[in-house]
């Protein structure tokens, strides 16, 4: 479904001060396969992210989606956007349209959708991530978990073959991070295709079909996620788990 | 004062052109600003150098340059309009460069999130800055851009100088005839005022109910 080969990014290529955020990585996820990517900050999982669909330039390497190369900027990069769902950690729902026109917009402006049906399937999507009667609210009305869960239904509209997690629950109260990675964990049992970057072991250890470990914007080390957390093969990893799980 | 009641038909008639050199230029401005600052946001390198070569040529020569230019040019390169619209067109091009940086800092004040956002949705860039990006943006100028509907009014009376009878140019008749200027100027004054006043009060009504939660 996703074949990444040797991907790297730069940022500021030309200063001395570029960092090499993403170096020779490779990756691949399966249909309906769940790989939850986890790391230290600034180790290049984000970066990974945001690079399956472009919204970051890679420097160089291949990214294929369902055999395809990811095309460049422009109609055809946004067809295949289209069909990979993006969630942020900071939700990013269009603040000046309610929730409803939130997951009403691009069905009806990408997929041509009609807005009666566009509209009923906002409202299934909304019940089902336990937000229907927020639909016309604007997003600053509803609490961070109930804006990230808006914001998984919003990508979930257009019918995505896979969907990508940007750290979904880093910028939410704790008490609000159970009810969105429930929601996370109900996709990955109905067979979404998902990559998940997070600081929830909880979740990783639970829900993904592969942990992928990255440091200083290398994939260190890759495996399921009992081997992982029982018994990680690398120091780099064995140092992380003990200061992440040692509370 | 007899000199303003007996020149009431005069003053009128150069308000009413005030008024709608000051509403057509306005609308014009918003447009050719509102395209301008989408090309100096553009990915495409040529129409981000041709929004900035707009801007930089329309702000940097005077507003009474261009007038006179347009009025004296236009008609030797065949272009034949009357004083009023070219007028209208050369204030809405040099109002439109002031409107382009101020919807530009709008469009830099959406959270770049909501881009990407619009993006990893499946919307062209295009169809991001317009349905996402810029009634965001235009929602936090809208003060900016009154201030600058306020400067359009006052920039009507260079219409002045090239023949459109506006109110400043009503003025200077009625002072000819006259002779009571700082009665006649006074009023004219007052009126731009008025104007200026009901500019402020729109701006202000806007910005309330436009006002998104964050």
């Amino acid at each position: 479904m996703i074949e990444v080969r040797g991907l790297n990014k730069r940022f500021g290529d030309s200063r001395p001060t570029s960092v090499h955020a993403l170096r020779d990585v490779d990756l691949d996820v399966a249909k309906g396969e769940v790989v939850v990517v986890i790391g230290p900050s600034g180790s290049g999982k984000s970066t990974l992210c945001r690079c399956l669909n472009r919204l970051e330039n890679p420097t160089s390497g291949e990214i294929r989606i369902d055999g395809r190369p990811l095309p460049a900027e422009g109609r055809e990069l946004a067809r295949l956007r289209a069909d990979v769902g993006m969630v942020f950690q900071s939700f990013n729902l269009f603040q000046h349209k309610t929730v409803l026109d939130n997951l009403t917009l691009a069905p009806m402006k990408v997929r041509g959708v009609g807005r009666a049906e566009a509209e009923r399937t906002a409202h299934e999507l909304l019940d089902r991530v336990g937000i229907g009667e927020q639909a016309a609210k604007l997003p600053a009305q509803l609490s961070g978990g109930q804006q990230q869960r808006a914001a998984i239904a919003r990508a979930l509209a257009m019918r995505p073959k896979a969907m990508l997690f940007d750290e979904p629950t880093s910028a939410l109260d704790p008490e609000m991070v159970g009810e969105v990675l429930d929601v996370m964990t109900s996709l990955a049992r109905d067979g979404m295709t998902m990559v998940v970057v997070t600081h929830e072991m909880g979740f990783a250890r639970k829900v993904a079909d592969r942990v992928v470990f990255m440091a200083d914007g290398e994939v260190v080390e890759t495996g399921t996620p009992e081997a992982f957390f029982d018994s990680p093969a690398t120091d780099r990893a064995r140092d992380f788990l003990a200061k992440v799980l040692s509370h | 004062m007899d000199v303003i009641t007996r020149h009431l038909g005069e003053f009128g008639d150069g308000l009413l052109i005030t008024v709608e050199l000051t509403l057509l230029s306005l609308a014009g401005a918003l447009v050719a600003g509102v395209i301008v600052a989408a090309m100096r946001v553009s990915p495409v390198a040529a129409l981000r150098a041709a929004g900035t070569a707009y801007v930089e040529t329309l702000q940097n020569i005077p507003l009474l340059v261009w007038l006179v230019l347009a009025v004296f040019g236009l008609p030797e390169i065949g272009v034949m309009a009357g004083l009023f619209t070219t007028a209208v067109i050369v204030i809405s091009l040099y109002q439109g460069a002031y409107m382009a940086e101020a919807v530009r800092s709008g469009i830099n004040a959406v959270p770049v999130g909501q881009g990407e956002a619009a993006r990893a949705l499946g919307l062209t860039f295009t169809q991001s800055l317009r349905m996402v990006i810029l009634p965001q943006a235009l929602r936090t100028v809208v003060q900016p851009l009154g201030n600058i509907a306020i400067m359009t009014i006052m920039n009507t009376a260079l219409a002045a100088a090239v023949g459109v009878v506006e109110l400043t140019a009503a003025a200077n008749r009625v002072n000819l005839a006259e002779a009571q200027p700082i009665w006649i100027f006074v009023t004219a004054g007052l009126l731009y005022m008025a104007l200026s006043a009901c500019a402020g009060l729109t701006t202000g009504a806007l910005e309330r109910k436009l006002a998104i939660l964050r």
